[in-house]
């Protein structure tokens, strides 16, 4: 089955989370022969070498100013051509902001089948299905993709393996696409303040709730954060408080996370808290209150004031780091 | 000017999932049903809009079955002029490319300025309406907005993406905008608006209305849900309580890098 990725860059850098897509593709794939990636950016031939560790043969790359910013109709017609010259079955993109901006307009536009955020994929004799989360997690549905030639599918970041195959030959083919012009135009991308990775794809992440009383205090867990590598978030009572950014925010109606590590701080554990991260692999409570339902889900809790735990656990961690 | 936005109807956020039929549908028996959250954003960006323009029309839009009329009405009641119930009687289980074809040709029908909607639905968590629809109408869309101005016939939007970045965009009318949390705060629909949006205008359209073929669209559902199931159980976690403060925290740490491994 021939699979075409498309990988994601920011600034010129690979994004982590496209090696889990390339190592994917190359699975369901079979062989390197059958896998392509698409990069699409200002100057990204560069990346080539990077992409040709995780089993692809082929890398097409669409560059020039246009393509410099992410806008959805550049891409999409990059894409567009990537498809229609390598006549894939499969493509796969990370279920980041852009893939799932990116994904289903060109699934419109192929009138192909659309399966996104997926925490499992399989192709049995070309059959695609795979395993979605719905109702931010409190259940999961297996799709089968059907009824078309072409099937679009996103994967949820941190879930699948990136591990490279090494067997790629990754040949480098410029592609030709003329921008649209006159329909959107990128005025500019205003850079958030943080280095950090974004919640979505962040592998360690450390929120604050309620509990934090302001935002001044936030400051204790980003001093733990940056001990962690990690990535703060916040819940919606902390948001709403004016403590954090909305971008911050976990739950319902914030993001989904799906960390290797969930450290809560003075958050209760409502429903639509967990619904946000409660795939985490592991979760780590805080909270004054036994009672608190956070720790129902917590692989390891603590009892006690977090103005207390999280700065011992800061010294602690510096400790054993060195 | 004319905006119509597109509402879906959604289990309320403290639902509890409960699978029936064999893990072959959810349970919808006890559920309450509420307009999906990022909805009530576009109406009201419709509303103020209309507000600021001083005459604009707001069509309230919906695919669903009957039950929908009401979350509708509750958005004529926040201010929308006229309703429109798309009946999905006859379309099962549709695909949300399927709703974006019946989106799309609703909007031909009626011919906006501008197109509203969520940017995710909190009960599939696509996000796919936004990006589908636009590309089916062949307009622009920005989806995940926080803030957007409209002068004349052009817009500008700002895209909330990934670690902070903001992604600004221009673009002309006609467009479909997908509303984030932080567009603006939803109005309470009162009792009483609620009352007098009854009277409203409100059509109710056939599939076929819209010069569609049900069977058609039926026969071309590219995702099917084959089953449900619940996610994984947790077991029950070790939980640390009335010892010293750095007591707790090495064990916990001991038990992050030693058992779980994750620091
Ligand atoms: C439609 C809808 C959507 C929603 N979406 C979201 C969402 O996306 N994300 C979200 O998070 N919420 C969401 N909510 C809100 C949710 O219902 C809760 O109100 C919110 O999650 C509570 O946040 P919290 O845990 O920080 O605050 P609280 O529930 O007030 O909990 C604070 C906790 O801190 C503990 N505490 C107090 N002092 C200390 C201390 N010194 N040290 C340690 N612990 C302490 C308390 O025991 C308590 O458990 C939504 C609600 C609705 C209705
Ligand atoms: N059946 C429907 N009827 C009207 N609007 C819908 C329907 N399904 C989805 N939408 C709109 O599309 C948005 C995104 O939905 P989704 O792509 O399913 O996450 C929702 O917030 C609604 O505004």
């Amino acid at each position: 089955m021939k699979v075409l990725v498309f990988v994601e860059q920011r600034e010129n850098k690979l994004k982590k989370s496209s090696h889990e897509a390339l190592a994917t593709a190359r699975k369901l794939a079979g062989s390197a022969s059958d896998v392509a990636a698409l990069v699409v950016g200002g100057s990204v031939e560069g990346l080539t070498s990077e992409i040709k560790g995780y089993g692809a043969d082929t890398v097409y790359s669409v560059s020039g100013n246009a393509f410099h910013h992410y806008n959805v109709l550049n891409y999409a017609a990059a894409l567009e051509q990537a498809i229609k010259t390598f006549a894939p079955k499969l493509v796969l993109a990370m279920a980041t902001p852009m893939g799932r901006d990116l994904l289903p307009r060109l699934a419109a536009r192929f009138d192909a089948g659309m399966a996104t955020d997926l925490v499992d994929i399989k192709n049995e004799n070309g059959t695609i299905s795979g395993t979605k989360p719905m109702y931010s997690g409190k259940c999961f549905a297996q799709l089968q993709l059907q009824n078309a030639e072409l099937h679009f599918a996103s994967l949820r970041p941190n879930v699948f393996k990136g591990d490279s195959t090494g067997d790629g030959n990754a040949q480098l083919t410029k592609l030709d696409v003329s921008p649209v012009t006159g329909k959107l135009e990128t005025v500019e991308i205003r850079k958030g303040k943080s280095e950090k990775a974004d919640l979505t794809e962040a592998s360690v992440i450390v929120s604050g709730g309620r509990a934090l009383g302001s935002a001044d205090a936030f400051s204790i867990l980003h001093e733990f954060a940056d001990t962690l590598g990690a990535t703060v978030g916040a819940s919606r009572a902390a948001v709403d408080a004016g403590f954090a950014p909305h971008d911050m925010q976990v739950g319902q109606t914030g993001k989904t996370v799906n960390p290797n590590l969930y450290f809560a701080a003075g958050i209760s554990g409502s429903i639509q808290h967990m619904a946000g991260m409660r795939t985490s692999k592991v979760i780590v409570a805080v909270n004054t209150d036994p009672e608190a339902p956070i720790f129902k889900i917590a692989n390891y809790g603590i009892v006690g004031d977090l103005f207390k735990v999280v700065p011992a656990m800061t010294k602690k961690i510096k400790e054993l780091r060195g | 000017m004319k905006i119509l936005v597109f509402l879906k109807k959604t289990p309320d956020t403290e639902t509890k999932i409960q699978l029936s039929n064999n893990n072959s549908a959810i349970e919808s028996g006890d559920v309450k049903f509420i307009i999906n959250p990022y909805d009530e954003y576009a109406i009201e960006e419709a509303i103020q809009i209309k507000e600021r323009s001083g005459g604009a029309e707001v069509v309230i839009g919906s695919y669903g079955d009957d039950s929908v009329r009401e979350l509708i009405i509750k958005g004529l009641a926040m201010g929308g002029d006229r309703g429109l119930l798309i009946s999905n009687q006859g379309l099962a289980d549709a695909d949300s490319l399927t709703i974006a074809k019946i989106l799309a040709a609703a909007v031909k029908a009626e011919n906006p300025d501008l197109v509203l909607v969520g940017k995710q639905a909190i009960d599939d968590d696509n996000m796919h309406i936004a990006p589908m629809l636009a590309e089916l109408l062949g307009w622009a869309h920005v989806n995940v907005v926080n803030k957007l101005s409209i002068e004349g016939g052009n817009a500008t939007a700002e895209r909330e993406a990934e670690g902070g970045y903001v992604e600004v965009y221009k673009f002309p009318l006609p467009a479909v905008i997908g509303a984030n949390k932080t567009l603006n705060n939803p109005r309470y629909a009162a009792l009483p608006g609620i009352m007098k949006a009854k009277k409203k205008p409100f059509d109710v359209k056939k599939i076929s209305d819209l010069g569609l073929d049900q069977a058609q669209l039926q026969g071309k559902v590219k995702v099917a849900i084959k089953s449900y199931q619940y996610p994984p159980e947790k077991k029950a976690g070790q939980v640390f309580k009335g010892e010293g403060v750095d007591e707790m925290v090495a064990k916990v740490v001991k038990l992050l890098r030693e058992e779980a491994k994750v620091i």
